[in-house]
């Protein structure tokens, strides 16, 4: 499985000199391989179409089949403007259609992006398909129906002392080049701002991205806006490309082909898809022309796609770079191998502590939060029966009970994960009941997971930086040119999380490599990253071995200075030395509650653990 | 023009279709629910349905054996589908699953084109089943009106198979918790297999039966695989009866708006789908927690 990072800055400025130095190079090179100039030309227009797919499916994790819909409208509405509406300028034209592509795409998203998986599949098949028959009937009058737009033209710039005409072929490629720079420039840049860490965030894990506190419904919608845009370039490129606007943009195929080229090239690089065209497109020629294979071409490009998704994942790029990783790494061991001494897991710190966090307490003194008979029933069975409970702000309390208590779905609530059946949360004195995991995180109030959730395949600074971004960012802006490294007090906090949670020498590790006590600090990690006023953490200790116990307490010890917590956990004597005060459930009801010292000697709670040794009735 | 007959007449129509629609959908709804796999090669076996059952008759000019044929040739394929391919993919991400599918669904329609060609097959109804039934206010092809009717023994027994069988409260056991049953000691893999066998055959079966009432092409389960979505969208993934009551409610928007104006069929369906994905995102008969 790739690891993709957020690079250096200084990368971007090379990948965009090296794809300009290779589209000026390729009119000279390509044609002594042999290629068609019509066809390097529709390489880019898919390459381009596919830069936005990328950010949506490779970055995203959200696969669409309907993308036709959106090149679709983007062609037939710049071509409508040229042709029919008598439109002289094309290069406005393109950018009309690209608009209007964006804003269909902002309307189709606000339906699609209901449902998310293969939900999210079939409702961009439905709604691409749709569009196909709208374009064919109701808008024939307009778009041609079955005949399409003939007679788009091509572009040309005045210089003021000439005039360049881009015509066809080789003449028209310097435009489309162009326009493939600037979308890829472009791209770059979105996907390495803070909106295209947290998109990964969502491919890695929507639910956790949410918890730290980014609106992910919004991310989504921007992503496919993106997309829509970047498609409907593309649309409007074909319409020139031709001559003509085909009808046949709007087909399944055409979202399928463009599916089937982002697979082949590789997914999440965005020169996946230019990639994925030109094995596909130069396949097509060669299987029909020189192998003389006819209409059988695309029952062999199927096979080969099938077989390509079966054994060669990351695509054709991500292959070769996986290649490279391995080659590059073993060639590396050995160099740095005698030089370096491999850095072990550090142990958390304990004396040093996070910036004062935004929402801090901030001189908030009594309950910080309240729950006045909270109750929440799973069909007949009462997980939570009107539970009342109060923490005071700075607290540090430990809720236990046996299994099925009732602990984790009172913490559900309290971050608002599931709504309560009756009852009102108060946090800060402010009613949050009804809110959600993502306006109540940035209330400043989460909480780490029993079960790690990770964003697995980013490293563990990337993990950190997605929940930092929430707390500096707010839950949704759309800062796509901006540089993570540019947003004051991220590396800090960043770094700071890092070394808190023991985990400063492990920044570039990917998560998949890192041990479960790791894990496990991670997770309280992604909690505190978002510095919040009251942290809530579900069996912090679970699983760990008695050192790894020892050390995750005094980690919590020193996290405590700065904030309430609220900590479940099955380990009473760590609990006991941890919390100053223990809250007792049993059977979802309050059992007892009170300092350490008096719950130990309490006869209920002995006896609800005992199960009733003194000769009680079971 | 909209007259009495001619609307009852499209009624009918909306029914045959539902009926078809329905059946497919169930195959497509069993198997993702069971297996968590959403089949996009799912069009193209109720393609491959037809035509095997086409080869059939030219042999054996019986339209019996055609049905047979097609039904049990997709069995076959459904099985090794998965046997060979599918079953690799459960681990994998959802994205890869259709991406597989996708492929195997271009590869059987492009091998449809490669053995009988791009032009259209037709397969004629049994003499007993061909001509016109007069229904009293109206005429209506015989067949058609077969084909509601076999069809609706076709649900039949696939709702006996999964509610009054051990598989298929296995099955159904599965769409709720695949991990669980797994745990209980039931070979999953093997009823995965048989799932995936059974999704396929009902395609292969629709498309056979539905082979007479339109002309054959290697693209007809494109067109289909798209309702079957709507389909399974309105009436929520993993339900048998939703995958019923969504093919029926699909068939005759698709029927009722054609008859005023065939252009729409596409846009008053997809208003439904948006209509149920906004008032009820599950699916009407959905139940809370699939995705």
């Amino acid at each position: 499985m790739s690891v993709d990072r957020i690079d250096s800055p200084r990368r971007p400025l090379l990948v965009a000199a090296l794809t300009a130095a290779a589209l000026i190079a390729a009119p000279f090179v390509l044609p002594w391989l042999g290629a068609a100039p019509n066809t390097v030309n529709r390489i880019l227009v898919w390459g381009l179409f596919g830069i936005g797919f990328d950010i949506l499916f490779g970055y995203t994790g959200l696969l669409s089949f309907g993308q036709s819909a959106l090149y679709g409208t983007g062609g037939f509405v710049a071509a409508y403007f040229l042709t029919r509406a008598g439109f002289p300028h094309v290069i406005t034209a393109l950018l009309i259609g690209m608009v209007a592509a964006a804003v269909v795409g902002y309307l189709v998203g606000l339906v699609a992006l209901r449902r998310t998986g293969i939900y999210f599949a079939m409702i961009t098949v439905a709604i691409a398909e749709v569009f196909y028959f709208v374009e064919f009937n109701p808008l024939a009058e307009w778009t041609g129906g079955e005949n399409g737009l003939p007679g788009v033209p091509t572009p040309s710039l005045h210089l003021g002392f000439t005039t360049l005409h881009f015509t066809t072929g080789w003449a028209l490629y310097p435009f489309l080049a162009f326009c493939y720079f600037v979308g890829i420039v472009i791209a770059l840049r979105i996907v390495r701002s803070p909106v295209g860490v947290v998109l990964r965030g969502i491919r890695e894990n929507p639910l956790r991205t949410a918890a730290v506190g980014h609106n992910v419904h919004g991310y989504k919608l921007a992503a496919f806006v993106i997309a829509a845009a970047y498609a409907g370039l593309a649309g409007g490129l074909l319409g020139v490309l031709q001559a003509f606007m085909p009808p046949e943009a709007f087909t399944f195929e055409t979202s399928g082909q463009l599916v089937i080229q982002t697979a082949i090239g590789g997914r999440g690089m965005l020169f996946g898809p230019l990639a994925g065209a030109a094995l596909w497109l130069f396949l097509q020629d060669f299987l029909q022309g020189p192998l003389g294979l006819g209409a059988t071409w695309k029952l062999v490009l199927g096979l080969v796609f099938v077989v390509l998704v079966c054994f060669l994942r990351d695509g054709i790029i991500g292959g070769i770079r996986n290649v490279y990783r391995l080659v590059v790494s073993r060639t590396g061991k050995k160099a740095t191998a005698d030089a370096v001494p491999a850095e072990t897991t550090t142990r958390p710190r304990v004396a040093s502590s996070l910036p004062a966090a935004a929402h801090a307490a901030n001189g908030f003194t009594g309950p910080i939060m309240q729950t006045i008979s909270l109750t929440k029933h799973y069909g007949g069975v009462a997980a939570n029966d009107a539970i009342d409970f109060s923490v005071n702000a700075g607290e540090v309390r430990g809720i236990i009970g046996p299994n099925g208590a009732g602990k984790t779905t009172f913490f559900k609530m309290l971050t608002c994960g599931v709504p309560p059946t009756a009852g009102t949360i108060l946090f800060k004195g402010r009613d949050i009941t009804g809110m959600g995991v993502t306006e109540v995180c940035q209330l400043g109030l989460t909480k780490s997971y029993q079960v790690n959730q990770l964003f697995h395949r980013l490293t563990v600074r990337e993990n950190v930086t997605i929940a930092a971004l929430a707390a500096l960012r707010g839950p949704f802006r759309l800062d796509l040119m901006r540089r993570p490294a540019d947003i004051p007090g991220l590396d800090d906090r960043v770094a700071h999380t890092l070394e808190l949670v023991g985990l400063a020498g492990r920044g570039e590790a990917p998560v998949a490599q890192l041990a479960y006590g790791e894990k496990r600090r991670l997770e309280i990690g992604l909690a505190l990253a978002s510095s919040p006023s009251l942290l809530l953490l579900d069996e912090p200790l679970a699983g760990m071995t008695p050192t790894e116990r020892a050390d995750t307490v005094r980690l919590l010890k020193s996290i405590a200075q700065e904030r309430t917590m609220i900590v479940i956990d099955h380990d009473m004597d760590s609990l006991f030395e941890l919390a100053e005060r223990i809250t007792v459930l049993q059977e979802g009801r309050v059992l007892a509650d009170g300092p350490p010292a008096e719950i130990k000697a309490n006869a209920k709670v002995q006896e609800a653990y005992l199960g009733g040794l003194n000769g009680a009735p079971a | 023009m909209i007259t009495w007959p001619n609307f009852v007449s499209q009624l009918f129509n909306g029914l045959a279709l539902g009926a078809l629609l329905a059946l497919i959908a169930s195959g497509l709804t069993i198997i993702y629910g069971t297996l968590g796999v959403l089949n996009l090669a799912h069009g193209a076996m109720f393609m491959l349905g037809g035509y095997a059952g086409f080869a059939a008759y030219e042999a054996s000019g019986s339209f019996v054996v055609a049905v047979l044929a097609g039904t049990l040739v997709l069995l076959v394929v459904g099985i090794v589908m998965e046997r060979v391919i599918v079953r690799h993919f459960y681990a994998r991400p959802h994205e890869d699953q259709l991406l597989v599918t996708f492929g195997l669904a271009i590869v059987f329609v492009e091998a449809v084109r490669w053995l009988f060609s791009s032009d259209s097959k037709t397969i004629t109804p049994p003499g007993a089943l061909a001509g016109i039934t007069p229904l009293g206010f109206m005429l209506y092809p015989t067949y058609r009106l077969a084909v509601v009717g076999i069809v609706a023994v076709a649900l039949l027994v696939l709702f006996l198979v999964l509610y009054r069988t051990r598989l298929g409260m296995i099955v159904r056991a599965g769409i709720e918790d695949a991990v669980m049953v797994d745990c209980l000691g039931i070979n999953v893999d093997r009823v995965f297999m048989l799932v995936f066998g059974i999704g396929a055959m009902a395609a292969g079966f629709a498309g056979i039966v539905n082979a007479p009432i339109v002309s054959l092409t290697p693209e007809v389960g494109e067109a289909i695989l798209v309702q079957t979505f709507v389909v399974v969208v309105i009436g929520g993934v993993g339900s048998f009866p939703g995958a019923v009551l969504g093919g029926l409610i699909a068939g005759e928007i698709i029927s009722l708006t054609s008859m005023v104006n065939p252009g729409y069929a596409y846009v008053m369906l997809f208003a439904a789908m948006t209509l149920v994905l906004v008032m009820r995102p599950r699916g009407l008969l959905g139940a809370i927690g699939r995705e």
